[in-house]
């Protein structure tokens, strides 16, 4: 959608696609393809060192994948060395300090303590590299409410810039424990893209984003009955 | 496949094949698909004590029947697992040496074991571009490597058009002088057999034919000259039990289609 709509011509990532029950994102395929936009390239834990890179503050890490492979030949800004101490072969990764980021969590209070349940990807090492975070919550709580449990806290404050509370603000993708993707509204954003992946996807965004005057359009037109069946299977993590 | 050799789709003959390399107590690292499922499926079978590490950020999975993730990254993948911690520090694991096998479907393979999950064609005009790497490149770098895909001549090529995540690179010792200096590819999983690789020019070689299956077709689907073992010996069957396990995992066939 961000090649799409204009948003980006360059995207850097690991991996680019649409998870294994709707195939490889034929939006992507044809940007990319056709040289309209680019795809770069990185192993993921190279992508996760570099974020790592920048919250640490310093200017590269060594990694020892990519080398060998096809992957390093394209990508300038990640040099082999030897090892100094070892005489090892390695591969060292610029940091990645992001402009803005944009996380969303399951809770946060107005400061931007934020709590994330679940899996944490590489969120932490995001806010930290980035020059501007802003944060998106299914709710904002308060600060006491943090105080109660800091061992939940994966975001300091001190790292955010801005905060929003926006229910559901991962639809129609999954927020942990509390909704799961919406299947259906997936499997009908796949098959429209693959029929005509450039204007499926401008459709998409007119309808679902410039269209909706506001987040509860927005999600009026995600449905009801798609929202609570995804809550539904969210909440069942927890079943047990 | 059942015993009378037809009852059971080329997936689930991956699948089954492929989940009885992995031994009780080894620790994986599973990618989506029949990788995923496999690994499960060894679980639920002959190895109750093996650890399932997902990209996604997760030690320990214990995948539910009929609740098959379409991505390692969902919650799916951590219902009664040990642990849930970083993508960054869940691909470091194989980095320190703490997983013994990586697990993974490909696009394209070729004569050392590198796959190509990048491009089809040439890579500044490709006719293809795949999905990518993800953490394909740091599991075929780091661990040892068991690949499952079907075996057809345009994804078993002489070289890949491009080196996503290594195999032995040119064969030999090519390798280990290119800095990597653990793992490497361990067995290719089809639905016609089972490969492995030379011990010196680390050449693919056809080890096992699966039933009714001919070391020709083999061949003939290959887009290279093959090793073939002098004495073939040939799989057993997908039993009744692995195959109703399997299909109690995914009733839906969402990977085994």
């Amino acid at each position: 959608m961000l090649f799409a709509s204009g948003a980006s011509r360059h995207i850097l990532t690991s991996w680019f696609s649409q998870g294994i029950v709707w195939g490889v994102s034929r939006v992507m395929r044809l940007y990319a393809e056709t040289g309209r936009a680019r795809f770069e390239e990185w192993s993921h834990l190279a992508v996760g060192l570099r974020f790592r890179a920048g919250a640490m503050g310093v200017p590269f890490l060594p990694i020892r994948s990519m080398m060998g492979s096809d992957l390093i030949g394209r990508l300038p800004d990640a040099r082999q060395i030897d090892c100094p101490f070892t005489g090892e072969k390695l591969v060292l990764v610029p940091a990645l300090n992001p402009d803005v980021a944009l996380i969303h969590v399951q809770r946060c209070d107005a400061y931007g303590n934020a709590q994330i349940d679940g899996l944490p990807f590489m969120d932490l090492d995001l806010a930290l590299a980035a020059n501007r975070v802003i944060l998106t919550t299914e709710r904002i709580v308060s600060n006491g409410q943090i105080r109660r449990s800091p061992d939940h806290t994966k975001i300091p404050f001190l790292a955010v810039d801005a905060v929003v509370e926006v229910p559901f603000g991962s639809a129609p993708h999954e927020c942990y424990g509390l909704y799961e993707p919406l299947f259906k509204h997936l499997d009908r954003y796949a098959a429209q893209t693959r029929q005509d992946p450039d204007q499926g996807c401008k459709d998409y965004l007119e309808r679902y984003f410039f269209a909706p005057k506001s987040w509860t359009e927005y999600l009026g037109l995600l449905g009801l009955d798609e929202l609570l069946e995804s809550s539904r299977r969210g909440r069942s993590i927890y079943d047990d | 496949m059942t015993t009378n050799g037809s009852a059971c789709t080329a997936s689930e003959l991956l699948a089954v094949i492929s989940a009885r390399l992995l031994r009780d107590g080894q620790v994986v690292f599973a990618g989506v698909g029949i990788p995923l499922l496999a690994a499960t499926l060894a679980q639920r079978l002959h190895a109750p004590g093996l650890t399932i590490l997902f990209e996604g950020g997760v030690i320990g999975a214990f995948i539910e029947p009929g609740k098959l993730p379409p991505s390692t990254n969902e919650q799916r993948c951590t219902r009664r697992a040990n642990m849930v911690l970083g993508s960054t520090e869940v691909l470091l694991l194989l980095q320190r040496g703490y997983v013994d096998v990586g697990f993974m479907g490909g696009a394209q393979i070729d004569q050392y074991g590198n796959l190509n999950s990048s491009f089809i064609g040439d890579p500044q005009r490709p006719t293809s571009r795949l999905p990518g790497t993800g953490g394909g490149n740091d599991i075929a770098s780091l661990t040892q490597m068991i690949v499952a895909m079907k075996h057809e001549k345009r994804r078993f090529v002489k070289a890949v058009d491009f080196v996503t995540s290594p195999g032995f690179l040119s064969g030999g010792d090519s390798r280990r002088e290119a800095g990597l200096t653990a793992g490497g590819m361990f067995r290719v999983v089809t639905d016609l057999g089972v490969l492995g690789f030379d011990e010196h020019s680390k050449r693919m070689k056809l080890l096992a034919l699966h039933p009714g299956v001919a070391a020709d077709r083999v061949r003939e689907n290959t887009g290279f000259a093959l090793l073939i073992e002098a004495d073939l010996p040939v799989t057993d069957p997908p039993t009744e039990n692995e195959l109703a396990v399997l299909r109690d995992l995914d009733p839906d066939r969402l990977y085994t289609a």
